[in-house]
């Protein structure tokens, strides 16, 4: 099915999620688990990340999974650099998921302060994976800074609504040079599994799993439509056509 | 464009009271509350979950809607985790001062009250916030009454900067002050302000706040742009309920939550829900709109089904019992294990209290009783570093 590869390092898996909004770590650390994920994001602001004894961070096998910071209540690029900046210090991790979200509503990510923080990050070395709005030009620039993948969302976070933005998220992922990660809004199995069908190179999951009825299962869930999803497009899924195409071709004997 | 904010951006807070008769003259409300049918609280029920207008409102906080609890409480906890998660943020709050200039009838901090009044030096709020600090809170509020002489903005701006490296967020309930004073509180890494307008009822306000800067409402009414404007992150609404008709004063609250959300959208919006408690020289059976139980819940589920994402906060003035049960239907921030005097912390019998605490459980028992509700009690959901 072939490996995902961001910034060199390669995964099996292509389903990313995150660690908030669970009901205690215990279960976030089963649902994580179960989901097979490889790479797991956690909240800066939530955690104490120089505290190995942190309640959320005790619960994350890190010889399991990689550990992706991220900025997330940082409304500048200023603030989101300055989160950056001390949790490298503290952790060693380079890796960052980039997130500026001055309304803290909808939480939609500012392009203005992303690619600004992003320009710098990349400079000082950092790993940069930025949340983005499903804005094609956007990807555009931030790839040309040098981000390691785009991440643009298929609806407001949280929203459990799917693939709003498929139109732009198709013009991304026809046109992208970096992974695309479709991230936030993804709220069933089945929105996954058509985002891996138009291609999308891997999908970061929090709240459908987090606030499910059982996280464990719905994890599960969520690993079998993204294998289910990329298995469809890289078998070549047959575009939509308007008139029925019969299996067996009514009028085969004329070749002869 | 959103019709509501067509009119609200040429207009301010005040005159947006005043043009929906919130303020003063509330007569015609009390009509329109009665008149609420089943058939509008159902079509209430049935809009968008989170979204506000001022009809679904009325419809929510009617009498008729009080047959629709349960409904609406099923709506309220699905929204609040799905926003929210399964999450509960902790928080405590340490009392700097009891000394006040202000004459408010409800209040055991009145000028007029004679009690032995304490305040804190700098250093005796560090030591206060340290025993916080010790039990796990990441998150401190900072309340004092108006004692402008001694909470100065100097005296704040040096305590935030002591308690920066023990606490992810520093907040304040106190005394209002200008923008530019918010502006410097703001720099000195203090996040977010609670200020209560007590009532929008005019009439009302000028009863109960008999002297002191706070009697005058429209000062009052004009802080939270202050703190907008001053980039202040979160702003903690609410009203004293007891003095005026809680029904219409949610729907004044609304408003005034709603024009911030729209002109101040960087900064998220909370609401608290203080129920006038008993406290030294306040009898509680002196005000005629003392809420009851099911009126709170009916209050704080009708906010949470307008305002998707606002944060909603319970204090210790509530018993355990009934902060147990509201934990899981929308409440996003607690406290536990409160003083509610200065130095209280250091010594629990020194001094007065602002009112009586009415769950006096440990913080432990009350992290303890949200795990059983199968939330995840959350210290920390903020960094030093956002600032």
């Amino acid at each position: 099915m072939g490996k995902l590869t961001i910034a060199g390092r390669t995964f099996d898996s292509r389903l990313l999620v995150g660690t908030g909004k669970f009901s205690s770590p215990q279960v976030m650390a089963k649902a994580l688990a179960a989901s097979g994920a490889e790479i797991v994001t956690v909240a800066l602001r939530r955690v104490d990340i120089d505290n190995p004894a942190d309640d959320t961070l005790r619960e994350i096998d890190q010889d399991r999974f990689l550990l992706l910071p991220n900025t997330s209540g940082a409304r500048t690029a200023e603030e989101a650099i300055r989160l950056a900046r001390l949790a490298r210090a503290a952790t060693g991790i380079e890796w960052l998921k980039l997130e500026v979200t001055p309304d803290p509503y909808y939480l939609l990510p500012c392009p203005v302060e992303t690619l600004k923080a992003a320009e710098i990050l990349v400079k000082e070395g950092f790993v940069v994976l930025p949340y983005i709005n499903a804005d094609p030009i956007l990807a555009k620039r931030l790839q040309d800074v040098g981000t390691a993948t785009v991440m643009p969302l298929g609806s407001p976070i949280g929203s459990n609504q799917g693939l709003k933005t498929r139109a732009s998220l198709e013009i991304i992922i026809e046109q992208s040079t970096v992974p695309v990660v479709v991230d936030a809004g993804l709220g069933l199995p089945s929105h996954v599994a058509e985002a891996m069908e138009i291609g999308a190179d891997a999908v970061l999951v929090n709240t459908a799993i987090a606030t499910a009825g059982d996280p464990v299962e719905m994890a599960v869930a969520f690993k079998l439509a993204v294998e289910a999803g990329r298995k469809a497009c890289v078998a070549g899924p047959r575009a939509p056509q308007r008139t029925a195409e019969a299996s067996s071709p009514l009028t085969g004997f004329l070749r002869e | 464009m959103n019709q509501q904010s067509a009119i609200s951006n040429q207009q301010s807070i005040g005159s947006i009271l005043g043009d929906h008769r919130l303020d003063a003259d509330r007569g015609s409300w009390d009509q329109r509350l009665r008149e609420v049918t089943s058939r509008d609280v159902e079509a209430a029920l049935a809009s968008r979950p989170g979204s506000y207008n001022q009809e679904k409102l009325l419809a929510l906080i009617s009498p008729a809607a009080e047959g629709y609890l349960e409904q609406m409480a099923r709506i309220s906890r699905s929204l609040t985790v799905q926003r929210f998660g399964r999450a509960m943020r902790l928080y405590a709050p340490v009392y700097l001062s009891s000394y006040c200039v202000n004459r408010c009838q409800y209040c055991g901090f009145n000028h007029d009250n004679e009690f032995a009044r304490a305040r804190l030096s700098v250093q005796e709020a560090v030591a206060e916030a340290e025993i916080l600090a010790a039990e796990g809170y990441r998150d401190i509020l900072l309340v004092s009454s108006e004692d402008r002489a001694f909470i100065t903005v100097a005296y704040l701006t040096e305590l935030a900067r002591r308690l920066r490296d023990k606490f992810s967020f520093i907040s304040i309930e106190i005394f209002q002050l200008s923008q530019a004073e918010y502006g410097q509180l703001a720099n000195a890494g203090i996040q977010g302000c609670t200020l209560y307008q007590e009532t929008y009822d005019r009439t009302v306000y000028a009863r109960y706040h008999l002297g002191g800067p706070k009697a005058d409402y429209d000062r009052r009414l004009r802080a939270f742009d202050d703190m907008g404007r001053a980039g202040m992150r979160e702003l903690g609404l609410g009203v004293l309920l007891g003095l005026a008709d809680w029904r219409v004063e949610t729907l004044a609250l609304a408003e005034h939550a709603s024009y911030l959300m729209r002109r101040y959208w960087q900064s998220r919006v909370s609401f608290s829900f203080p129920r006038l408690r008993p406290a030294c020289g306040v009898p509680s059976t002196e005000f005629p709109h003392l809420l009851s139980d099911r009126n709170l819940v009916q209050m704080m589920l009708a906010l949470r089904l307008c305002f998707a994402d606002a944060g909603i906060v319970l204090s210790t003035r509530e018993p355990a019992w009934l902060r147990d049960h509201l934990i899981e239907l929308a409440v996003t921030r607690i406290s536990a294990g409160s003083r509610t005097s200065p130095g209280g912390y250091t010594d629990p019998n020194a001094h007065t209290g602002q009112f009586d605490v009415n769950d006096s459980r440990s913080p432990s028992e009350v992290v303890a009783a949200i795990k059983s509700k199968g939330f995840d009690p959350v210290w920390k959901d903020w960094d030093g570093a956002l600032w």
